[in-house]
């Protein structure tokens, strides 16, 4: 990856005071002599602060020396660990990231269909790529443990679950309006309850008292 | 320990070997890659794959496999070497096989080992990865296409140089090695990289494409750029010397060398006085040897005997100030000194002077205070062993650090601060790091020139013997008393002798009007201005520098690769280094020199070649009887030196400004310049 080549790195960064309470809480969970543990966590603060200033979830290499710093260990260990990791943006990206599980849970039931909307609705040609407005950057990401509710779309850190063509595209041009649609199944599902609300063994429908369920068909 | 058969032989190894060490035992060759006996296990490589009976998987890489009590190994089965076969494969699917124009071509691990394992053609018809080179200074040379990862160079830079600067990043095929700031490695050791890298990822900058390994001649030598006497192996083509190399000394550097080293060669060439000199109405001509020791010799007989001196300098073998010290007396002059930084030493005791513990001693000790010395820029190998040391789990290792620091000093210290009036309050138990001497059982004492070129050294020194003493540094099986010497030599010199005798003058004196005749071998650290104007000077050593500028007869010398000589390291090792190439123009070795002038002056000195000179030697200084340590007692109890003057109140100061830069022939070297250089720039940038 020579991303070293087309990406202009800030001169500095310094955490924020939403992020310092982040980071005493983080801190609080590691013995002080283990502290370097707490380098994922840490590097998530990083790319949500980045988000919250710059609207674009990133690790730029000078906060990972300020990372460093915190934990007292070298720089490159960071670096190893940002880079090995997908969920760690090395460049900047658009301000809504849009992560379409294609593992084989969610690819059989419909993910091609899901990426194909995050396309159209954004414009997006290829995986990877950052739609022209800078809003939205569309990747493909590996399983992401919500199987039973698939497919997923991921957006920042929300799952959006049970997506499909249309649902996609409404959360998306959601997204576009400056507005957060609520995460979760995006059919009423409750949690990850069986889509027909079965919930024993003896009652083959079981009274919910989630909004969604009355959608159910 | 454990028995277990490799091939039908039994061996024992101690519990926890690993199962290639015991395959080593055994007398087998287990190809490997990331596996380095210096360095931590990784098992990545899967090259040294064995086949162990029984196991539950039977392919078993060997590296990091414990032995097991009746163990069957099997190292040359068909499946061994099938899997070796498909491992060499692997790896050789993104090597570029560019050996014709690699550096590392005819010493390549992967080379060699293709050669057994490799197949006759490639199955590989998918394009070839390509990695950008990284930029590690001016002395590591990077083709990244041709690493394997197999990370040795990580863990070398982890734990034996203590420079975290390298690490893999991204992963699977896209893994790469990188600094994490493109901007030279920190470390004084990061040549030892090109030797621990298996393949031609990283080789030698500054002799890049200059001569194929098997083209060179090797000779045992000593390097002379500090005191630690490591152990090294001059490779020459011609007169040329191509490359220097450690050898393997487990008691001295293991199989590390320092920057310095390995990378001054090219300052052997560079400023050279290859023809003698007189000065002549004020102005130096060149003149032929008869003339230019004819000069120096009748000045020497114009002046009365108590008007000479002689100044030895950092990189002086035993044997020619051994002559140098006869031709003195034999006139009849005892202003000798081999101290240019008019440094402060009790001789009434070898010990005094010498780093006792030794340097493989350092493992046992389990508490360290260094006082006035930075061991990372004085002796960079000498460092290593003391963050092996530190690093080792068996037990902690406090170090404690009177004395500037410079940078880091790849450990962990508790910085005791730069004023020397804290060895008080440690002799009084006023300070935490007394409780600490006092509960060590090895504790160590370093004692550096920071504090020894001091006017007030002796109140220091003493200091010191006091401490030693309250804490018992020295027990009948224990010396943790350290000096540690950065001049190559220097101890050699103080055996010998090589200081005012019978109350001679210092070089202080010297300099200070006290002699009409100086005799400069090789004695360029110090201020060659302070040099009376009305000073006849003699200069003999290699390079033209100041001292050489200021002489009146210049005597060409010859450097530690173009003579045989002694020299003795700061633990009072004898060790011996031979000849390599011979010395340029019309330069000769050191001690026939002098016997030339000793002969010109009427006071012949008793040998005519080097083997009579070192029988001479042995006779008036047994110590060089036998090469290795020499056994040196040390009782405090005796030490007579006690002052009651007082530490003064100023902090004490590195001495050494620049680790590249410290002697005649670094300072002539273009790659320590250009390593000097970037050093300071990058310390400049860090200060912003």
């Amino acid at each position: 990856m020579s991303d070293k080549l087309v990406i202009k790195q800030p001169e500095e960064f310094a955490f924020d005071a939403e992020s310092e309470k982040q980071i005493e809480k983080i801190l609080s969970k590691y013995p002080p002599k283990r502290k370097a543990s707490a380098v994922i966590p840490l590097l998530y603060v990083v790319q949500d602060q980045m988000n919250r200033q710059t609207k674009s979830a990133w690790v730029p290499k000078v906060a990972m020396q300020v990372v460093a710093e915190r934990l007292e260990i070298a720089p490159i260990r960071v670096y190893e660990i940002a880079s090995f990791y997908t969920m760690f943006n090395l460049k900047p990206i658009g301000q809504y990231h849009l992560q379409v599980c294609t593992t084989t849970p969610c690819w059989l039931r419909g993910s091609d269909n899901v990426v194909a909307a995050c396309m159209k609705a954004t414009g997006i040609e290829k995986i990877g790529q950052t739609s022209n407005d800078g809003l939205f950057t569309l990747s493909e990401v590996e399983c992401l443990g919500a199987c039973a509710n698939a497919p997923i779309l991921q957006v920042d850190h929300d799952y959006y679950e049970d997506m499909n063509a249309a649902s996609t595209e409404a959360l998306i041009e959601a997204l576009r309006r400056g507005e957060r649609p609520k995460p979760g199944s995006q059919i009423g599902r409750l949690n990850s309850a069986p889509i027909d609300h079965q919930v024993s063994s003896n009652k083959p429908e079981a009274k919910s008292s989630s909004e969604g369920a009355n959608n159910v068909k | 320990m454990t028995k277990l058969t490799v091939d039908g032989i039994q061996v024992e190894v101690p519990s926890g070997t690993s199962v290639l060490q015991a395959c080593e035992v055994a007398g087998k060759e287990i190809p490997r890659f990331c596996y380095h006996e210096r360095l931590s296990v990784a098992g990545n490589c899967r090259m040294c794959i064995v086949e162990i009976a029984g196991s539950r998987k039977p392919l078993v890489s060997s590296c990091s496999q414990p032995v097991g009590e009746g163990m069957v190994v099997k190292t040359d089965t068909e499946a061994v070497r099938a899997a070796r076969r498909g491992t060499m494969e692997l790896l050789l699917i993104n090597h570029p096989l560019d050996c014709p124009i690699c550096d590392q071509g005819g010493e390549c691990d992967l080379q060699d080992q293709a050669f057994a394992y490799g197949r006759d053609c490639s199955r590989f018809s998918e394009k070839k990865r390509a990695v950008r080179d990284k930029y590690m200074g001016p002395l590591i040379r990077t083709v990244m296409t041709r690493c394997i990862q197999c990370s040795r160079c990580i863990r070398f830079t982890n734990e034996i140089a203590g420079v975290p600067e390298l690490g893999g990043i991204n992963r699977g095929e896209n893994l790469e090695i990188t600094p994490f700031i493109e901007q030279g490695l920190s470390s004084e050791l990061s040549g030892n990289l090109i030797d621990v890298c298996p393949v031609g990822a990283l080789t030698s900058r500054p002799t890049a494409f200059h001569f194929r390994s098997w083209e060179l001649k090797n000779s045992d030598a000593i390097d002379v750029m500090d005191a630690v006497g490591t152990n090294i192996m001059i490779q020459v083509r011609g007169n040329e010397v191509m490359r220097i190399l450690p050898r393997i000394n487990d008691d001295v550097n293991e199989e590390w060398l320092s920057d310095k080293g390995r990378f001054s060669l090219d300052g052997l060439k560079n400023r050279r006085l290859d023809r003698p000199w007189v000065r002549i109405n004020g102005k130096l001509t060149e003149v032929s040897w008869e003339e230019a020791v004819n000069a120096a010799a009748t000045k020497l007989k114009s002046v009365s005997a108590d008007r000479i001196g002689a100044i030895a300098g950092d990189l002086c073998d035993a044997e020619s100030m051994f002559a140098l010290k006869q031709l003195m007396n034999n006139l009849g002059s005892s202003n000798t000194d081999c101290c240019q930084d008019g440094a402060f030493y009790d001789l009434s005791q070898r010990g005094l002077y010498l780093f006792n513990s030794t340097i493989a001693g350092i493992e046992n000790a389990d508490a360290l205070l260094i006082i006035g010395s930075f061991p990372r820029h004085e002796a960079p190998v000498l460092n290593a062993r003391i963050r092996k040391r530190w690093l080792s789990l068996t037990q902690e290792f406090p170090i404690g650090m009177v004395g500037p620091l410079p940078s880091d000093p790849n450990y962990k210290v508790s910085h005791l601060g730069q004023d020397l009036s804290v060895i008080d309050q440690i002799l009084e138990g006023k300070h935490d790091f007394a409780e600490i001497l006092k509960s060590a059982k090895k504790p160590m004492i370093i004692l550096g020139h920071g504090a020894l070129t001091r006017s007030d050294a002796s109140a220091i020194f003493s200091k010191v013997v006091q401490l030693a003493t309250k804490y018992e540094v020295v027990t009948p099986n224990w010396n943790g008393f350290n000096v540690l010497h950065h001049s190559a030599s220097r101890v050699a010199g103080l055996d010998l002798g090589f200081v005012p005798q019978n109350q001679g003058k210092n070089i202080a004196a010297m300099l200070n009007n006290g002699v009409e005749v100086l005799w400069l071998l090789d004695a360029d650290e110090f201020d060659v201005k302070t040099i009376p104007d009305n000073c006849f000077v003699i200069y003999q050593g290699h390079h033209g520098e100041k001292a050489a500028a200021r002489a009146d007869v210049i005597l060409p010398g010859a450097t530690y690769t173009e003579k045989s000589g002694t020299y003795t390291n700061t633990e009072g090792r004898v060790q011996r280094s031979y000849r390599a190439i011979f010395p340029p123009g019309m330069a000769k070795e050191d001690w026939s020199i002098i016997v030339a002038v000793a002969k010109a002056c009427e006071h012949e000195l008793p040998f005519y070649d080097l083997e009579s000179l070192r029988d001479q030697m042995v006779k008036n200084h047994p110590v060089f009887a036998s090469i290795g340590l020499q056994e040196s007692n040390l009782d405090l109890q005796k030490y007579t030196g006690a002052t009651s003057k007082n530490i003064e109140k100023q902090p004490v100061m590195s001495i050494i400004s620049d680790y590249f830069l410290t002697n005649s022939i670094s300072r002539a070297s273009s790659t320590m310049q250009e390593c000097s250089k970037l050093r300071q720039t990058i310390s400049a940038e860090a200060a912003e």
